[in-house]
C-alpha cells in the first residue's frame, strides 16, 4: 500500500479506538469526571500516567535535542524520569490519603486559606496553558507533516478529537483511552528503533545497541570510520571532525546540575501528574501505580538515548558529500550498492524545517558545525517558493562562500545544511529508509503522544476552574463552607470550562510561542518553584502555616516567572545570568528560595489552628484513606 | 494509633526514604552530573560510565528504587498495623 493511505489508515484505526473508549467510559458524576471514580487499578493508572507523561515533546522533540547536545541532553531523561522516585515516595501516597480531588485543594485545605487556594489555581492554569501550547504545536508538526493538510487544519482536527473524549468522558474517559495511547506510542518509537539498532549495529535491543560495534563503514567527509567501530567511538570522531563539541563530554557540569533538578522537582510538582494518583482505591495502590509509571516511561527513555545517537550517525553518515539533485530525486547510490534515498530531505525542506545551502557550490551536501544561515540560531528564512539551480529551496538569508576561518575550524568543511531539532525523530525511519508501514505507524504514535497529554492538562484546567475557582471560592457559602453549585451544574461547568480550555490551546497551537521543548520548559520551572515545595511542606513541617506557603508560593513563583521572561522573552544578555545559571535552570533556585522563605515566614507566624495539625498527622498514617470525598 | 505509636511509625518511615533519597541522589546527579567527567574515564563498550548513568543507567535505578521503597512501606505498614 501506498505510504499516504497507510498513514491515513493507521492514524484513522487509533482515533476511532479513542473515541470509542471514551463513549463507553463517558462519566455521569463529577467524581468520576475528576478522579474517574477513584476506581482504576494501579498498573492502568501507570500506563495512564505514562501516557499523559510522555508528550509531544518527549515523543517528538527529546531524541532529536539528545542528537545534537549528546551528553547535556542527559538532563532531560534523568529529570523526566527521576522526578517520579520523588514523586512516588514525597507526594502521590500523602495526597492520595489526604482524598480531595484537586491540587489546589490540598494546598486551599492544608493551609486553610482562600488566597493560598487562588494562587494554586492561577499557578496550575499558568502551567497547564504553557505546558499544553506546546503540545498543541506538537500536534501541527505531526499532521502537517503526515497527512499533508495545512498545520493550522492539523491544530483544529486535533481539537476536535480531544473535544469529544475529554469533555465528555472527564478523566474517567481520558483514563482509559490513555492506556490505549500507551500501547500506541510505545509501539511506534520502539519499533523504529530496533530497526534502527539492528541496521546500524546488527543489535536487536536498541538499549544495548549503545554498546555495541556499528555494521557500516562510512566518511564523515574528513576521514572514513571502519566497519566495526565501537559506536559512542565513531560518534565522538565524526562529530569531533565536523567541529562539534564530543558527544559524551559534558559542557557545564553546572548548569546540567541545575536543570536536571528543575526538571525532577518539576515533574513531581506538575499538576497533570499530581492528580493521577487521586485516581487509585488506596495509599498503597498509590505508590506501586508511581512505580508502573515509571517502568512504563523508562520503556521508551531507555530507548531515547540509543536512538540519539543513532540518528546522529546515521544523518552524518547519509547526508556527508552526497550530490543533492540526485539525493532527493530517487537517491544515490552507496559504495556498497544498496540506495541512499533522500527524498524525506525534499519533503522536510518543503516544510521549512530543513535547508541546504550550497555555500562552495560544489552541488553536494556539506554538514557540519556553525550557521549556513543569518537567522537567529542560524535558521532560514523564505520568500515564497523560489528554486536554485539543482531544485533546492532557495531562502532570503542564506551565507555567502565560507570563509578561510570557517573551513579552518571544522576540518575545511563549511556547514551548509539548516536541520531542525523537532524533526529528527519523525524523519528517522525515512532517512533509513525503513517501510512505509513504519513511518505510518510512527505518525500515529506521534500524535497519541501529543493528544493524550493535551487530553490530562485540558481536564486539569478546567477541574481547577470549576471545582477550585466557583466551587471552592467564588460560588462558596460563607456560612456551611460547602460549594452552592449542585453536582450537575459543577458537572455542567467543569465541561464548559474544558471547552473554553480547548479553544485557548488551539489559538496557542496555531501561535505558538517558541519551539516544543522550550515552552515546555518553562512550566517545569514554574511548576518546580510553586507545588513541589508547598506540598512536600504541607505533609513533611507541621508547623507551616499559611502565612509561610502563600509567601513562599509568591516568591518562587515570581521570581522564575520574571527570570524566564527576562531572558527567554525579553532578550536578557547571557552576560547577565545571576551566577550564570540559565533560564531553563533557574527554577531550583527559585524552589530554594521557596523553601527558605516559607521556613522563615511561618516561624514568625502563629502556628497553623490543630485542627489543620490533626489533618497532618492524619494524612502521615495510610490506614483508613477510603474513597475520595467531595467538601 | 496513640501518639506514641504514630511518632515511632513516622520516624521509621522518614528514614526509609532519606535512605532511598541517597541512593536517588548517587545515581543520578552523583554520577551522571556532579563526576561525569570523573566516571567517563571508566568505558565499558565503547561507552563512558559517566554518560552511561546519564543517559541510561540512572533510570533503571529510579525504577529499582520505587518498587524497594513500595516493598519496605509495606513491612512498616504491617509492623504498626496502619495497612490497608
Amino acid at each position: 500500500m501506498e505510504l499516504q493511505s497507510l498513514i491515513y489508515l493507521f492514524v484513522g484505526v487509533t482515533f476511532a479506538i479513542y473515541i470509542g473508549i471514551a463513549v463507553w467510559s463517558r462519566a455521569g458524576s463529577t467524581k468520576e469526571f475528576y478522579i474517574a471514580g477513584g476506581g482504576v487499578h494501579p498498573v492502568a493508572n501507570g500506563m495512564a500516567t505514562a501516557a499523559d507523561w510522555m508528550s509531544a515533546a518527549s515523543f517528538i522533540s527529546l531524541a532529536g535535542i539528545i542528537a545534537f547536545k549528546g551528553s547535556d541532553g542527559g538532563a532531560y531523561l534523568m529529570g523526566w524520569t527521576g522526578g517520579y522516585v520523588l514523586l512516588a515516595l514525597l507526594l502521590a501516597p500523602y495526597l492520595r490519603k489526604f482524598g480531595k480531588f484537586t491540587v489546589p485543594d490540598f494546598v486551599g485545605d492544608r493551609y486553610y486559606s482562600d488566597l493560598a487556594r487562588t494562587v494554586a489555581v492561577i499557578a496550575v492554569i499558568f502551567i497547564s496553558f504553557t505546558y499544553v501550547a506546546g503540545q498543541m504545536r506538537g500536534v501541527g508538526i505531526v499532521f502537517s507533516r503526515f497527512l499533508e493538510v495545512d498545520v493550522n487544519t492539523g491544530v483544529m482536527l486535533g481539537m476536535g478529537i480531544v473535544f469529544i473524549y475529554s469533555v465528555l468522558g472527564g478523566m474517567k474517559g481520558i483514563t482509559y483511552t490513555q492506556v490505549a495511547q500507551y500501547v500506541v506510542m510505545i509501539f511506534a518509537f520502539t519499533v523504529p528503533a530496533i530497526f534502527l539498532s539492528l541496521q546500524v549495529t546488527d543489535t536487536f535491543l536498541p538499549q544495548l545497541g549503545l554498546f555495541s560495534q556499528t555494521s557500516f563503514a562510512f566518511d564523515d567527509g574528513v576521514r572514513a570510520i571502519p566497519e566495526g567501530t565501537y559506536l559512542m567511538h565513531a560518534l565522538d570522531q565524526a562529530v569531533n571532525d565536523l567541529g562539534f563539541n564530543n558527544y559524551t563530554d559534558p559542557g557545564s557540569v553546572f548548569n546540567m546540575f541545575m536543570l536536571t533538578v528543575v526538571l525532577m522537582a518539576g515533574t513531581a510538582g506538575l499538576p497533570h501528574v499530581i492528580v493521577r494518583f487521586f485516581t487509585v482505591p488506596k495509599v498503597r495502590d498509590a505508590r506501586i501505580s508511581a512505580g508502573w509509571a515509571l517502568v512504563f516511561i523508562a520503556i521508551m527513555y531507555t530507548t531515547i538515548a540509543s536512538v540519539a545517537a543513532f540518528s546522529r550517525v546515521n544523518l552524518i553518515s547519509n547526508v556527508q558529500n552526497v550530490e543533492y539533485k540526485s539525493f532527493v530525486n530517487g537517491g544515490v547510490e552507496r559504495s556498497d550498492g544498496t540506495v541512499n534515498d533522500g527524498s524525506w530531505f525534499k519533503t522536510w525542506e518543503q516544510g521549512g524545517l530543513l535547508a541546504w545551502n550550497d555555500r562552495n557550490g560544489d552541488g553536494k551536501i556539506q554538514y557540519a558545525n556553525g550557521a549556513a544561515f543569518d537567522g537567529p540560531k542560524g535558521k532560514p528564512a523564505y520568500d515564497g517558493d523560489e528554486r536554485g539551480t539543482n531544485g533546492q529551496r532557495l531562502t532570503t538569508n542564506a551565507k555567502g562562500a565560507p570563509t578561510e576561518a570557517e573551513l579552518k575550524a571544522n576540518n575545511g568543511i563549511a556547514n551548509e545544511v539548516y536541520v531542525d531539532r523537532d524533526i529528527m525523530v519523525l524523519a528517522n525511519p525515512e532517512i533509513a529508509n525503513l517501510p512505509a508501514w513504519v513511518i505510518a505507524l510512527m505518525a500515529a504514535g506521534g500524535l497519541a503522544a501529543a493528544l493524550s497529554t493535551a487530553a490530562g492538562l485540558l481536564l486539569v484546567i478546567s477541574a481547577s476552574i470549576s471545582h477550585d475557582l466557583f466551587g471552592q471560592v467564588l460560588m462558596k457559602d460563607k456560612e456551611t463552607g460547602k460549594s452552592t453549585l449542585s453536582e450537575k451544574s459543577e458537572l455542567n461547568l467543569a465541561r464548559g470550562a474544558a471547552v473554553v480550555a480547548i479553544l485557548v490551546a488551539g489559538y496557542l497551537g496555531i501561535n505558538p510561542p517558541g519551539f516544543v521543548a522550550q515552552v515546555v520548559a518553562f512550566a517545569f520551572g514554574l511548576a518546580a518553584a510553586s507545588f513541589f515545595p508547598v506540598i512536600i511542606l504541607g505533609v513533611f513541617d507541621k508547623r507551616m502555616n499559611k502565612e509561610g506557603a502563600i509567601a513562599g508560593m509568591t516568591v518562587g513563583l515570581t521570581f522564575t516567572f520574571v527570570y524566564i521572561v527576562y531572558f527567554v522573552f525579553m532578550g536578557g544578555a547571557k552576560e547577565d545570568y545571576l551566577f550564570g545559571i540559565a533560564p531553563t535552570g533557574i527554577g531550583t533556585l527559585g524552589m530554594v528560595l521557596h523553601f527558605v522563605v516559607a521556613y522563615f515566614v511561618s516561624r514568625a507566624t502563629p502556628p497553623p489552628p490543630a485542627e489543620i495539625q490533626a489533618i497532618v498527622e492524619n494524612i502521615r498514617v495510610p490506614s483508613g484513606a477510603g474513597a475520595a470525598v467531595d467538601h | 494509633m496513640d501518639a506514641e505509636k504514630a511518632q515511632a511509625y513516622w520516624q521509621e518511615n522518614i528514614r526509609t526514604i532519606l535512605t532511598l533519597l541517597v541512593v536517588w541522589f548517587v545515581v543520578s546527579l552523583g554520577a551522571g552530573v556532579l563526576f561525569i567527567n570523573q566516571l567517563n574515564a571508566i568505558e565499558i563498550s565503547g561507552v563512558k560510565l559517566g554518560f552511561w548513568f546519564a543517559q541510561q543507567g540512572s533510570i533503571y535505578a529510579f525504577v529499582i528504587l520505587i518498587f524497594v521503597y513500595v516493598f519496605k512501606m509495606k513491612k512498616i505498614d504491617e509492623k504498626y498495623g496502619v495497612d490497608e
